[in-house]
């Protein structure tokens, strides 16, 4: 039997409603009719938002009609780093409080963080090539961008192997919270060196961008990210539902 | 001499792209959800 390790105190309401959840069938109830209403809410509010960028959202003075394909890459770059900071968190969560479905929250959150990551890159590099004449630059920007989605399939691969070869939890946990190392680098990776990528147009309270092209883009973000969350709750729902199998397989086995 | 894009071309190009992996994202993840809760009933015996 493992030392026991001691455990940080939390105020008495945070770690009560934390560890509500706990229960994995008090998960489901609340994730069951969740994740449907995300994914058809997060599809209908996508589509609206990337048909108005694509039809009715005015051409830009510099960029001409390239302008619109910042409504897929802007909400994928935010989605693909935040997925990551979801990981980080989830992961602090399960390496401190041990909390039973934080790994199971940071799984979830890898496939879709690094689908996003790899849109980004993909959509990056088709606006690159007409706007500064290459399709690819070893800058900040775009190479930490890169990192992150190796880091993403670095992570899969780890959780996997984990829970495959039986090992503990705590170890994608670890490498979850040190690639969070790379997000600050992606953020302020144009401000720190020299870069063709722009500095960010939004910033706390403060935007550079015209009302047609920041509307359309808070709407594409919004869709993009429930579009997110449902996927997070159904990648939850199919390991949890693995591991229920597997349990239950294994308890029938030992009977015979 | 400078080249000549259709700036169309690329919009399109990236729209495809993201659309299709993100619809792509949402099927599978639908898919295999249901899949492996379809496995953990038939193991309970429902």
């Amino acid at each position: 039997m493992g030392a026991v390790r001691p455990r940080i105190s939390l105020p008495r309401s945070f770690a009560s409603s934390m560890h509500a959840f706990a229960n994995p069938a008090r998960f489901l109830r609340i994730a069951r009719p969740l994740t449907p209403v995300l994914l058809l809410s997060g599809l209908a509010i996508t589509a609206a938002a990337l048909v108005y960028g694509l039809f009715f959202a005015p051409a830009e003075r510099l960029q001409g009609e390239t302008v619109r394909i910042l409504f897929i890459h802007v909400p994928t770059a935010w989605l693909g780093m935040g997925g990551w900071t979801a990981i980080a968190i989830a992961s602090l969560v399960e390496l401190v409080w041990r909390h039973p479905l934080a790994a199971l929250a940071a799984r979830g959150a890898a496939v879709p963080g690094a689908v996003f990551a790899a849109v980004c890159l993909a959509t990056g590099s088709i606006w690159g090539r007409p706007a500064w004449g290459t399709w690819w630059v070893w800058d900040g920007r775009l190479t930490s961008m890169l990192v992150l989605l190796f880091l993403y399939i670095g992570y899969i691969a780890l959780a996997g192997a984990v829970q495959r070869e039986g090992g503990s939890s705590r170890i994608p946990a670890i490498f979850g919270l040190v690639g969070a190392v790379n997000i600050p680098i992606i953020h302020y990776s144009v401000i720190w060196w020299n870069s063709l990528h722009q500095p960010p147009s939004l910033g706390m309270g403060s935007s550079a961008m015209a009302a047609p092209f920041l509307w359309g883009l808070l709407a594409a973000t919004l869709g993009f990210s429930l579009l997110f969350g449902g996927v997070v709750l159904a990648r939850m729902r199919a390991l949890l539902a693995d591991i229920q199998a597997e349990a239950r397989l294994r308890r029938k086995a030992q009977e015979v | 001499m400078r080249e000549a894009l259709d700036q169309w071309t690329f919009v399109i190009a990236a729209y495809v792209v993201g659309v299709g992996a993100t619809l792509a994202l949402v099927l599978w993840s639908w898919w295999a959800m249901r899949r492996a809760e379809r496995r953990r009933d038939k193991a309970r015996g429902k």
